[in-house]
Order: C-alpha cells, then structure tokens, then sequence
C-alpha cells in the first residue's frame, strides 16, 4: 500500500482550486497583452455548475492579494440551463433540472448551455 | 483595453484527464470515478465487490481523503493493489493526482482501476480523472430530497446505488422518489438498491459490473 500527500495552497473550498486555475489563465494573457493590472474579469457560469459565486470571488479576492490582480472585480454571469431535444429537434431552458422535452416529452435530450465554467473578457490597464 | 478570452477555466484539469483516459484506452482499463457524502459506504461497497469479484476481474483501488490510510488499509486486506491520496484539505481529487499514482499500478495486469473520490457530493463533480463513468451511491438515510438539492452529480452520474437499504423501516426515505428525482435530472440513470451490511441487491451491481468491465476489455 502507497500514500501519496497533496499538500495545501489549497483551501477546503473546490472553488480555490477553480481560482487558481483562473488566476493562471489571467497571469498568462496578462503577460501576452504586456498589462499591468487587471481591473475586471468577466466569468460565465453555468446554472448546472456547482460553483458557488460569492466563494469563487472570495478566493480569488483572497489569492490575488499583493499581485498585479489585486482589488480587480469578478463579475460573474449565470448561464441559465438550456437543453436540445433529439426527436423534435426544438430548444429550450430547462426547468426544476427536468430533462424532459416540454414539447413532445422525450427524454433524449442534449445539453447545450448551463454547463459553462470559463472566462469570456477581461479588462487590464 | 478590453481583452476577450473564452476559455474553460477547468481546461488545464481537463487536458490531464483526457491524457489520463487516453492511457487508460491503451490498456483497455476500465475506470470508475466513485463518489457519495462522506459515510454513504463508498469503502464498504468497493470491499464487498472486490471481495464478490476478484476471482473474475482484477481490479486495483485508488483511495481519496482528506487525511488517513484507513480506508486504503481497508482495502489492502483482501491483497489487491491500492493506493491512498491524502489530499491535504482538497475536497475532490482531480487529474493531476491520478496521474501521480500511475508509478505505483501496473496497468497491464488490471482489468478495472476504481477511483474512491473523497467523501462530498458537490465538488468532485466538478473534476474529470479521466474515468470511463461516474458512479455515485447515496444512502437512505441521508434523504430523499438529494437529487433536488445536488442535481450536478446526480446528473453526472452513470450509475446510482442507493444503499443502506436495509435501514428503511426506520427512516423517512421514499426508494419512490429517489428514483423519480434521480430520473428526472439524468433520465438515462442506472440504478442499484444495495445494502451492503445484509448484502441485498448486491449481486445484481456485481453482474452488471462484470459485464460492463468485459466488455469495455472486448472493445
């Protein structure tokens, strides 16, 4: 029997792993466009995420300390749920997370937003 | 200035994961991402089942927790390969450790990698390891009302396995409308009800599983 040991720079909240991630992807379009600092930070998150806001903007506020992110915004936007039926081929969001047509009542359905987890804009100076 | 991005804020995580999957094809290795909330019976399910079906499959065990051997020393009494994560405060395991863990497994000589996520039913959803499906288990006595309040892992998940139900007579829990929620987030859900202290319901998951694993080998 092998145990491996992760250690910490990780809080009890998946939402620091998820700021980490952002934060990486930022440091390297920061260095790409030669910024400064950023000032916003626009977010797309899917309804159908587990991701809650508040926590997500509190680690990044929290990681972000003392570095050229410092004091920027993370303004989040919720991606209602929206589905695709495959038998009658017609769109529409989902409601109650019942993944059922409310046209024709098929259940083979596609899901094709509210998924979504990723950084649409920023804005630097 | 404004810069426009559109990126996946998870596609580091989900590069690794597909790295991982694609050398868990080339081994033809199934793998199941395992999760529940921590005491659902995660550990006693997967020492039933290695117990039921190591004669037929070889399968190895990757085991997550915060902190503790315990639930890999578990698992190494009936002599199969494991491997414990402590993750050191995380509350899921992701791509990266997985593949940590690759040094200690000779894949060739498994038919099926069983990954213990760590005990939470809303992080680890989040986070591909690079398993062919998610399986959750959810016990009656956490409640009816859990699909409703976590539809992302129930949505998910391949398979449920509502376990513990050898407890129903003394808790205010509908097998009825577990399954009916379930069904109505992932209307395609595969569904086991298990008790894994009486050992009811369990041979169904075992035949099942063994099918599954056989063909995957097969493909």
């Amino acid at each position: 029997m092998v145990i491996l040991f992760w250690k910490v720079r990780r809080l009890f909240m998946h939402e620091m792993s998820i700021a980490q991630n952002l934060i990486e992807i930022i440091k390297d379009e920061m260095i790409r466009h030669d910024a400064k600092a950023l000032k916003s930070a626009l977010l797309h998150v899917g309804q159908l995420t587990a991701i809650v806001p508040e926590s997500l903007s509190f680690c990044f506020e929290v990681m972000t300390s003392g570095t050229e992110m410092e004091g920027a915004e993370l303004i989040i936007e919720i991606i209602p749920l929206k589905a695709m039926c495959r038998e009658c081929e017609k769109t529409f969001e989902v409601q109650d997370y019942a993944f059922e047509c409310p046209y024709c009542g098929s259940s083979d359905i596609e899901t094709v937003a509210g998924q979504d987890l990723s950084i649409v804009e920023m804005e630097v100076n | 200035m404004k810069i426009s991005v559109i990126k996946n804020i998870l596609e580091a995580n989900d590069r690794i994961a597909q790295e991982n999957r694609t050398i868990f094809d080339e081994k033809g290795l199934m793998v199941i991402n395992l999760m529940s909330s921590p005491g659902a019976g995660k550990t006693c399910l997967l020492e039933k089942t290695v117990d039921a079906l190591k004669d037929d499959l070889r399968i190895g065990v990757i085991e997550g927790d915060v902190q503790s051997s315990q639930d890999a020393e578990r698992i190494a009494k009936s002599g199969i390969p494991v491997v414990q994560i402590n993750t050191g405060g995380a509350c899921h395991l992701d791509g990266n450790m997985i593949r940590d863990t690759f040094q200690e497994f000779n894949f060739d000589a498994l038919d099926l990698l069983v990954v213990e996520n760590v005990g939470n039913l809303v992080c680890p959803a989040e986070f591909k390891v690079g398993e062919d499906f998610k399986a959750m288990i959810l016990s009656v006595t956490e409640g009816d009302d859990k699909p409703a309040k976590y539809p992302l892992m129930f949505h998910e998940s391949k398979v449920l396995l509502i376990n513990k139900i050898d407890l129903l007579p003394y808790v205010d829990c509908s097998i009825e409308k577990i399954r009916e929620e379930a069904l109505k987030i992932n209307p395609h859900m595969i569904m086991f009800e298990i008790s894994c202290k009486t050992g009811e319901g369990l041979e169904a998951w075992y035949a099942w599983l063994k099918q599954e694993t056989k063909s995957r080998r097969s493909a």
